[in-house]
């Protein structure tokens, strides 16, 4: 009989054990599976290994600022090595990250589905990832690639770029499985929530995973197509963006950002989602706002198609173009800043518990808050002169990117770690990764904005020695951080084998997904789940479980 | 060959920003200015509230739930008309410094900027031309037009609040008026690559700024007057940055040491093989990847509208005495 696993409404039979971790055996079930939870934390296991990747070349580069002279290793490694930590942190971590991993194991649980609208598709995305990653990550035998993860051309197009030809084509290809995730999210959300669900009784989550994915299914295809200009103009010496073949190297610019500016909403839209959940659940009251929070992540998703100018001040594209972009770029504060202000009247008069995944969305108010306002900085024409291509810049994305993105990514698995693997991990340890990670990341990149505001250009291997002392400051940050993931993985790792036992619902959601049993079984739910109250009317759940 | 400890430091001016060198940097650092209140303002208003709300908040007991909320149109319009307001001013701000930044003033002494892979050389309407040092009169508008040779470069001047985007195939242009006598240094701020030697992080240049009357002197003068023209090649071998590629001491690098280099046989990359002299020598520095030595990367950038003959001859004579 169940010990301390409540049997929910439609959670499975506790003593059957079974569960979708343990429905079949063998890495050929896994590998062949269609359930969107294994396929979830396939993905999983593969982002955190790319942002182990990824942070490893980070830290090596970190390492070799420490001085500002030829130290460590070469300018051709370090330019190598600055490429693949954004290449890979891009392409293989941060785009994926939370929709594949978070989104593709919860949005159908949150409402009430056995899976998503094309399982075998979702299965078609995850080997699309690795074979793309594959791919990028045979660039580094194949000599490398040293153009920085933008690719600028001609310098990209040019002979000693390296194995551009190779890392454009992996893009291409992985640009479909983002593609095809974004579209089984549409259709499923569309077709299959569960009775009782409409629009408005979603999960916010499901609203900013929406906006994400429709981002991802307009704007990929243009990355990869100027992926496939990029390498036919290498292999073919077709002039779209070399001058010396008659063609325009800011052309290049243009058509990479009009992706890639839409790009860090895919990357910070299912962040606020996490967000969202993380506050209404561990302040324990309906999230502010919801009408409006839910509409903000469309307004992001929309008007972040007209502000990819912004990275071009000073491209050479004409003053018209740029004054037009700066204008269009300060309307995206307003619909961010209704989510900071709704998730704030969220913890007043809540009911807040400082458990390790508020602790990491408090750590995303401070950073992503910090990391928002340092862009009106860059959105000002002016400033953005002096600002532009320096350390500045680097800071700003860093605090968006990862003190956003990053830190709601780490609330939202410890917030659903208990439902995905049926255990609970070490709180005290949760809570010093949390300290660690949060200290070392101000350290390492507020000293960034010193840097750049005072003349620190990008990419730079040497650099004048002025700058050594913040260099080295930084570098000190980056091992803290480094610190705190490792402490993160180890007690994650303990927690599968060691960790107390969760209950269905240890938070006392009111979301969908804590209606299943923790881990859930392989259909999710035992018979159609209906949808019966809003997702955060934690009195419902409060009074459903004093009567159950 | 590492450049910088030959460049000037930027000088800060406060905390987080440069002096002010030109009299576009108190424009660009008003905006900058707005910028940060807007910041340190919004900061607060976020995290204060966050802070004591967590404090007052925490969950007392175990059962606790929030008080119901809702919604409050009034306040959402409101929080989102009054931010809309204050970024609203913060464009028409940097819209006005960057009015200021783009409009090139009339009379304008204009500079032909060229940047290459890994250096930036000047060139003056009277014909000279200056490799490395951008020498301007102070208290005048200065007008640069800049090309690139190779790929893109980006012309930085910190203390002056100055930035441009440098492309191969156009010309861009920046201006800027030094405000008194001295010098500072100019950034390369656009990736361009690295050999093992060089590379962006290298491509510093110098400005020197001085009185308009010491600056006619500089512009009519020939610095390699009465020199012999081994020694002036010497000279323009380390203007030009060749020493970058090219040692003198028999020390591998991108390129051929040039110890012992004159009248030397080579194999070249095509697989035909010559002898180095002066056609071998001039035709590698207008055209340089026609005859690659063998073993060595094509990636010279060519002289060609920078060296003229004279100066080419020069260091013709300078290899020569390299044995």
């Amino acid at each position: 009989m169940a010990e301390t696993i409540a049997v929910p409404a439609h959670g499975a039979p506790a003593e059957s054990g079974r569960n979708y971790f343990n429905a079949e055996k063998g890495l050929w079930s896994w590998l062949t599976t269609i359930d969107h939870k294994r396929i979830g934390i396939m993905y999983l296991v593969s982002v955190a290994i790319a942002f182990g990747l990824g942070g490893f070349f980070a830290l090596l580069l970190r390492l070799k600022l420490l001085s500002p002279h030829d130290f460590l290793i070469s300018r051709e490694a370090y330019n190598q090595a600055f490429t693949l930590h954004g290449a890979v942190m891009v392409f293989l971590f941060i785009i994926p990250s939370i929709p594949a991993t978070l989104g593709n194991f919860f949005l159908p649980m949150m409402i009430g589905a056995k899976d998503v609208a094309f399982p075998k598709l979702n299965l078609l995305s995850l080997y699309i990832y690795w074979v793309g990653t594959i791919m990028a990550l045979s660039t580094i035998v194949g000599g490398g690639v040293s153009t920085g993860w933008t690719f600028y051309t001609p310098f990209s197009t040019g002979a000693d770029a390296g194995n551009v030809v190779a890392m454009t084509l992996s893009v291409f290809v992985l640009g479909f499985s983002s593609i095809l995730t974004g579209l089984n999210f549409i259709v499923s959300i569309h077709k299959l929530r569960a009775p009782g669900m409409g629009w408005y009784k979603m999960p916010l989550f499901l609203w900013a995973v929406y906006s994400t994915s429709i981002i991802q299914v307009l704007a990929t295809p243009v990355l990869g197509i100027t992926m496939v200009l990029l390498a036919m103009e290498k292999s073919f010496g077709i002039g779209i963006f070399d001058p010396a073949l008659g063609g325009d190297p800011v052309l290049f610019q243009h058509f990479f950002w009009f992706y890639s500016h839409p790009a860090v909403y895919i990357m910070i839209l299912p962040g606020m989602g996490v967000i969202s959940e993380i506050i209404g659940v561990h302040a324990r009251r309906e999230v502010y706002g919801y009408t409006f929070v839910a509409y903000s992540s469309v307004a992001i998703a929309l008007l972040g198609f007209l502000v990819w100018g912004h990275h071009m001040f000073v491209s050479g594209q004409s003053e018209l173009a740029a004054t037009i972009f700066s204008f269009l770029t300060f309307f995206i504060a307003i619909p961010s800043g209704v989510k900071i202000w709704n998730w704030l009247a969220t913890l007043y008069q809540g009911s807040i518990a400082l458990t390790t995944p508020m602790l990491w969305a408090l750590a995303f108010l401070f950073l992503f808050n910090i990391g928002g306002l340092t862009g009106i900085f860059l959105g000002m024409l002016s400033v953005d002169i002096h600002l532009h291509d320096t350390y500045f810049v680097v800071a700003h994305f860093h605090y968006v990117m990862m003190g956003g993105t990053v830190m709601a990514f780490m609330g939202g698995l410890h917030h659903w770690w208990p439902k995905m693997t049926g255990r609970m991990y070490s709180e005290f340890w949760g809570r010093v990764s949390v300290a660690l990670v949060f200290v070392g990341f101000n350290v390492t990149f507020f000293s960034q904005f010193i840097m750049g505001s005072r003349g620190m250009p990008r990419r730079y291997y040497n650099y004048l020695d002025q700058f050594q002392p913040l260099h080295a400051f930084s570098t000190y940050g980056s091992w803290l951080i480094g610190a705190g993931f490792l402490v993160m993985l180890a007690y994650l790792l303990a927690s599968l084998k060691n960790g107390e036992k969760a209950s269905a619902n240890p938070w006392g959601a009111a979301s969908m997904e804590w209606d299943s049993a923790s881990p859930p079984i392989t259909e999710n739910f035992v018979g159609q789940p209906v949808c019966e109250h809003g997702p955060y009317d934690f009195a419902a759940v409060q009074a459903k479980q004093k009567g159950a | 060959m590492e450049q910088q400890q030959a460049y000037k430091a930027i000088e800060q001016g406060t905390f987080w920003l440069p002096k002010q060198g030109s009299t576009l940097a108190p424009i660009i650092d008003e905006g900058w200015d707005l910028a940060m209140w807007v910041n340190i303002i919004f900061f607060i208003l976020v995290i204060v509230p966050m802070v004591l709300f967590v404090m007052k908040y925490r969950r007392k007991s175990a059962a606790e739930v929030g008080a119901p909320a809702g919604h409050n149109t009034a306040l959402e319009i409101g929080w989102s008309v009054v931010p809309l307001a204050v970024v609203m001013a913060c464009f028409l701000v940097g819209f006005k410094g960057f009015l200021a930044a783009s409009v090139v003033p009339g009379d304008a002494y204009e500079i032909r900027v060229t940047g290459s892979k890994w250096s930036w050389t000047f060139d003056y309407p009277n014909g000279k031309s200056s490799p490395g040092d951008l020498v301007v009169p102070a208290g005048k508008p200065i007008k640069l037009v800049m090309s690139s040779k190779d790929v893109l470069h980006s012309f930085y001047i910190p203390e002056y609040r100055v930035k441009q985007d440098v492309i191969p195939g156009s010309y861009t242009t920046v201006w800027f008026e030094a405000i008194e006598p001295g010098e500072t240094t100019v950034e390369c701020t656009e990736y361009c690559g690295g050999s093992a030697k060089a590379g962006h992080s290298d491509m510093y240049a110098r400005v020197l700024v001085k009185s308009p009357e010491q600056f006619k002197e500089w512009l009519e003068a020939d610095e390699f007057k009465g020199m012999p023209p081994a020694e002036v090649g010497q000279k323009l071998f380390s203007k030009y940055t060749c020493n970058t590629c090219h040692s003198v001491d028999g020390s591998p690098g991108t390129g051929p040491s040039f110890k012992g280099v004159w009248g030397r046989e080579e194999k070249f990359a095509d697989g035909s093989a010559g002898v180095v002299d002066d056609n071998y020598v001039r035709e590698s520095v207008l055209n340089p990847t026609a005859k690659v030595v063998a073993g060595y990367a094509p990636v010279m950038p060519s002289f060609k509208g920078q060296l003229k003959d004279e100066q080419i001859a020069a260091i013709i004579e300078y290899m020569k005495t390299l044995k």
